[in-house]
């Protein structure tokens, strides 16, 4: 009875709210929708161009197709290598990521926790890398990444053209925002439950893994979200690192190189196909993850 | 601390490695005239700097980084600004915010997670410049002509604006969203109490609680301005073109480095870069220091 009041007071109470907001909030919606419709339109409409026909393309852009045409897509994955171009991203995001974060959370857990002479300069040597731009590196660092390929036994897996060799300067250039924030992370955390692991006789390295990553779950979880969009996403770095092999090459190069080798005999039906291709994925994750991935995205910006 | 030292070798030696020495490194190439893969490098002291005071394309590029450092935020943060407060209408909407705000949230935030390279290929194919690009097709049928918004070289560099508006302005809005969320209600109860309306309440609560959050939004699309590439790389006819009228410092330090095999003159460019990130910064936090409000 009084639940049942309650409820009907709260739905008058929404309803009277939107009764008063009533021409203020038409125009609200409007103005909100019209961004909606900036963002959703140029998406859709590259899905739709995905399964025209080369004419309907070339005809009039709001024009629906008139068959749905998947064979585009089965071109784009094997013809474009579209699909090989994923597994690689797939591989190389997925080593990356993980050594990202258990490099990043190692470094972070030490440097906020085990104050020593110098942990200071080094802590602050990873946070320097923030301020610099990665172009004034480029030059210098194609040429490191040569000479790794020259080191005896592991040269060849780590040199330039291999995925190895990026998979290492990704972990390496995603250190600093990664230890930057789980630093900050581990600091907050309490310390009493590592002491009480500690007089229970476990080893440092034990309560690190056992104690102290499982309570910094909610910041590993952010800082994993955004490296993986981040090294995802990466174009300039495989550019440089990955030149000359095209079966290496990651999903972002590949989308970029059909679009560049596009002329007149082009298949631009299979171009929308495969970045409709490089588009689904995401969308799909970011349907599933979206409120995972705010999060992770603007969290160096909520400090 | 045999556990501390064993815990931090591995993650500094790869940050040496791939991050500082190729950065110490930059900075004595660009003294060098090192040109082509197997040359070697000859000390020319400030020669590339020189070279650089003179080089046209380059102060077109540095001109476009800076238009961008101006508009970019602005626009973004404006926009953002705009559809936050819409969103929580002025935050007296409570955490909820106005009916369907997650809907929007979670679609303007969209552009956010996809690559910057597919965006460029997207936009490619949006702006064609006959009746097959997206918007040209409307214009096109209403009787205008077409527009070139990547081969007209005084509206190429727009188009880039306005590609890169339209990725950011999500993130921020989400941004904006969550800030105006955290300021308590009961400043919004007070103000309304007082008679203030909508507008004196943005102004006079809303922006200066948000004021923090502002501040960071405008020091990160500033950074984005200044390392524009891939949109560019990607999208523009010629990378950077037409006739050099969209290239930026990114691009023209790539095209120097792997295309012309300067690699000191690129580097070069790297550090006047360097040092535009750096001014940047140090202005942005200094323009924007101001007393924190604590609530």
């Amino acid at each position: 009875m009084a639940d049942a009041a309650v409820a009907r007071s709260r739905s008058y109470a929404r309803r009277e709210r939107r009764r008063r907001l009533g021409p203020l909030s038409v125009l609200t919606h409007a103005a909100l929708m019209v961004w909606t419709v900036l963002v959703v339109v140029p998406i859709v409409w590259t899905f739709l161009a995905s399964v025209k026909s080369e004419d309907e393309i070339f005809g009039d852009a709001w024009s629906l197709p008139a068959t749905v045409r998947l064979d585009n897509w089965a071109r784009a994955w094997e013809q474009a290598n579209v699909g090989q171009y994923m597994i690689n991203s797939v591989i190389v995001v997925a080593c990356s990521t993980f050594g990202t974060m258990l490099l990043g959370s190692m470094a972070a857990y030490v440097l906020a926790r085990y104050p020593f002479r110098g942990s200071r300069a080094i802590y602050l040597l990873f946070v320097s890398g923030l301020a610099f731009p990665v172009y004034l590196a480029l030059t210098p660092l194609f040429f490191v990444v040569q000479n790794m390929g020259g080191v005896p036994v592991i040269g060849p897996f780590i040199g330039l053209n291999t995925h190895g060799g990026l998979i290492l300067v990704y972990i390496a250039y995603s250190l600093p925002f990664t230890v930057f924030f789980l630093a900050a992370f581990f600091r907050t955390l309490p310390g009493a439950v590592a002491e009480a692991a500690f007089v229970d006789g476990a080893s440092h390295t034990r309560v690190f893994f056992q104690v102290m990553l499982p309570m910094a779950r909610p910041g590993i979880i952010s800082v994993t979200v955004f490296n993986i969009l981040g090294q995802w996403n990466q174009y300039q770095l495989p550019l440089v690192l990955l030149t000359s092999v095209k079966d290496k090459w990651v999903l972002t190069q590949g989308i970029a190189e059909i679009s560049a080798d596009a002329g007149y005999d082009a298949d631009w039906a299979a171009l929308f196909a495969a970045l409709s291709m490089a588009i689904l994925p995401m969308l799909v994750v970011y349907v599933i993850f979206q409120s995972q991935i705010q999060k992770g995205l603007t969290a160096g910006a909520l400090k | 601390m045999r556990f501390a030292v064993g815990f931090l070798v591995l993650p500094v030696t790869l940050y040496v490695i791939y991050v500082i020495a190729p950065y110490a490194q930059a900075f004595s190439i660009a003294l060098t005239n090192w040109r082509g893969v197997n040359a070697s490098p000859r000390f020319v002291g400030l020669e590339n700097f020189r070279r650089l005071l003179e080089d046209t394309v380059f102060w077109k590029a540095v001109g476009h980084n800076l238009l961008l450092l101006v508009l970019l935020p602005v626009l973004t943060l404006v926009i953002a600004l705009f559809f936050a407060f819409l969103l929580n209408a002025g935050g007296r909407g409570g955490a909820g915010g106005v009916w369907g705000s997650r809907f929007y949230r979670v679609v303007f935030f969209f552009p956010q997670v996809l690559a910057i390279a597919v965006i460029a290929v997207l936009f490619q194919q949006v702006f064609r410049p006959d009746r097959s690009g997206m918007l040209n097709a409307p214009l096109i049928a209403m009787g205008f002509e077409p527009i070139g918004f990547l081969s007209d070289t005084d509206i190429a560099l727009w188009s880039i604006l306005g590609v890169l508006v339209w990725q950011a302005v999500g993130f921020y809005v989400v941004l904006f969203s969550a800030g105006i969320a955290s300021i308590p209600r009961e400043l919004f109860e007070a103000a309304a109490i007082d008679g203030a309306g909508g507008p004196p309440m943005f102004f006079r609560i809303t922006l200066p609680l948000l004021w923090d959050t502002i501040q960071v939004g405008w020091v990160y699309l500033g950074i984005i301005a200044l390392d524009v590439f891939a949109i560019v790389w990607v999208m523009t006819p010629e990378q950077g073109g037409p006739d050099y009228s969209t290239t930026v410092m990114a691009a023209e330090i790539y095209r120097n480095a792997f295309e012309y095999s300067k690699f000191g003159y690129a580097s070069a460019m790297g550090v006047v870069l360097f040092f535009f990130t750096i001014g940047f910064a140090a202005l942005a936090l200094r323009l924007s220091r101001r007393e924190r409000i604590e609530f």
